[in-house]
């Protein structure tokens, strides 16, 4: 410290003081996340146990909320799809993202003009987005069952089907988050050392080895990280799912942000609604733990 | 190579520039196949809101819009109040992305150097938490005062968004910054807010831009918190799409009009500034 040359009393006041300051100036912030986020998480906790909706007065019912919420059916599938969806929704831009990171990792003409292209639908408009895949979908004049047929495959009923509505999503949540996963495992191939690779292809590796023994354990951290942040997403989706399909037909792809956006906001039952934000939020956090987990025993190992 | 090419290994060089081709051939389409869908959906949602509404019911799909007509965008902004509801996403999205910059930098620079980890950790969990957590407290409250239906509520509730992103990207770029000039600065007895002000912040500029650039983007393709804080005059652009366009019209050459109008300044700003956004996304996976 440039301080080091002062008497230690003085120089223990000196810092004390500009600790005091420094707090000063993140005060505005925390007053905001205070009011915006952390009063809201509370309140939600503290709504849970209560039987409101709005308009009516509130009734105590201590941990009744979730005793009903264990029980409900609807609420149990909800979870299944949301575990169905999320599944599907990290795996696959997982695959892809790593083989385009793969690809734009070489050097090509036009590559940065190629990669702004593919990142785009990341930061798109999701409900922009939403639209234009619902019009694609649509079964009798869709784009995509006219693709299909070219390839002389009968049309599908893509959204319109209980079975095919939620790898439909899927596809759309792959189109929109796939370059994420792209850039991060880009990220981490840039910081790749080149030295085992000289000696592997001096020992007459072949390519897939190269991938398989250097190229992956070194991406593996960045390939997690990329893992954490689609869970976490997928488990949140909402935006495509609500404009494409609401959840429907009948509740075939009815998630957990679904149901929640129902009780809330179209029965208003707000001590129920705020059980659930409590069930989801301990998922989410519960998911990232064990990647997390998986990422800390996966160093260990290596 | 060529120069030590006798006319006996003239085969063998053939055969392996066929070989070289290939795999040139190989990648290149590899690049098509990865690069196709991203473009090909952004061309057919042109395509949709280029056509009239005949072509566009057609079966087989008419792919060139011939001729091309603009009807579509004509029609969007002047039977839909689109200029009103594009006025009321730059409001939000302004004023919440100000906001978030007033406070969120002080604060991105104190957390910085006071090296409080906590305090990102908390950030964190509020990237984890679904936005429509927040949602049910704060229609709450705003029933409560009577702020419900009003730009101001919207405003409070991007915040949740903005503030996070503009904190955290301060906080990573304020870390990088050496301390010695601010150091300094201190020597010569300025004070915390001088040094920040005149030594830190200007240095800074670069973060600030991305802070600002990302927070902007996320605020304005916030769909949720519009659809349910906001009435018939107050709602954002994607608000107004979804609720608006698709209930009273269901013909594809505006509702495609429209949802241009909505992403095509984000999908600017990302082309333009691609290498920045590239450096605050994946600084930590920030998004809202």
């Amino acid at each position: 410290m440039t301080t080091d040359a002062l008497p230690a009393p003085i120089r223990a006041g000196f810092l004390a003081r500009r600790r005091r300051h420094m707090r000063l100036l993140t005060l505005p912030a925390m007053i905001v996340i205070a009011a915006v986020i952390l009063f809201p998480w509370l309140f939600t906790l503290w709504m849970s146990a209560f039987d409101w909706k709005i308009g009516t007065v509130a009734h105590f019912v201590g941990v009744d909320n979730y005793v009903k919420l264990a029980t409900n059916q609807r609420f149990i599938e909800s979870i299944v799809h949301t575990f169905y969806f999320t599944a599907l929704a990290v795996v696959l831009p997982l695959v892809l993202g790593t083989a385009a990171a793969l690809v734009f990792h070489r050097q090509f003409p036009y590559r940065g003009f190629l990669r702004a292209v593919f990142t785009m639908p990341m930061m798109a408009t999701p409900v922009a987005i939403a639209l234009v895949w619902t019009m694609m979908f649509h079964p009798q004049q869709g784009v995509l069952n006219y693709l299909l047929s070219l390839v002389g495959i009968p049309p599908l009923l893509w959204v319109y089907s209980p079975t095919l509505v939620i790898p439909s999503l899927v596809l759309v949540e792959i189109w929109h988050w796939t370059p994420l996963v792209m850039l991060i495992v880009l990220g981490g191939l840039a910081s790749l050392p080149t030295e085992p690779y000289e000696s592997a292809r001096l020992d007459g590796a072949s390519e897939w080895q190269l991938f398989r023994y250097i190229t992956f354990p070194l991406v593996a951290p960045f390939l997690v990280v990329a893992a954490v942040i689609r869970t976490i997403d997928a488990l949140k989706a909402f935006d495509t799912i609500y404009v494409i399909s609401s959840g429907g037909p009948g509740t075939a792809s009815e998630t957990i942000n679904l149901y929640l956006y129902l009780q809330a906001f179209a029965f208003y039952n707000v001590g129920n609604a705020s059980a659930v934000v409590v069930v989801f939020f301990v998922l989410i956090l519960a998911m990232a733990m064990l990647l997390l987990h998986v990422r800390q025993k996966a160093k260990w190992t290596a | 190579m060529d120069s030590v090419t006798t006319a006996s290994a003239a085969p063998y060089r053939r055969a392996f520039n066929v070989r070289r081709l290939m795999r040139k051939l190989g990648f290149w389409l590899s690049v098509v196949v990865i690069v196709s869908p991203a473009i090909l959906v952004f061309l057919w949602m042109l395509s949709l809101s280029l056509k009239t509404e005949l072509d566009n019911g057609t079966y087989p799909p008419v792919f060139i819009p011939n001729p091309p007509t603009l009807a579509n965008f004509v029609y969007v902004f002047t039977e839909n109040s689109m200029w009103l509801y594009f006025k009321n996403s730059l409001i939000v999205s302004g004023f919440a992305t100000l906001i978030a910059l007033v406070v969120g930098i002080p604060a991105g620079y104190g957390i910085a150097r006071l090296a409080a980890h906590k305090t990102t950790v908390l950030i964190l969990i509020a990237r984890m938490t679904p936005a429509l957590s927040y949602l049910i407290p704060l229609f709450t409250v705003f029933q409560f005062l009577g702020l419900n239906n009003t730009l101001t509520a919207l405003i409070i509730t991007h915040l949740v968004i903005t503030v996070p992103i503009v904190v955290y990207i301060m906080v990573g770029y304020f870390e990088t910054l050496p301390r010695e000039l601010e150091e300094a600065a201190q020597i010569d007895g300025a004070s915390v807010w001088t040094t920040f002000r005149y030594v830190a912040m200007p240095l800074a500029r670069p973060g600030i831009v991305v802070g600002t650039i990302l927070a902007f983007i996320f605020s304005w393709n916030n769909f949720v918190f519009g659809a349910v804080l906001a009435s018939r005059t107050t709602r954002t652009l994607p608000a107004a799409v979804y609720n608006v366009l698709t209930f009273e019209q269901l013909s594809w050459g505006p509702l495609a009009a429209a949802a241009i109008v909505v992403t095509l300044p984000v999908l600017l700003l990302t082309v333009f500034i691609q290498k920045e956004i590239v450096a605050g996304l994946t600084a930590g996976g920030v998004k809202a």
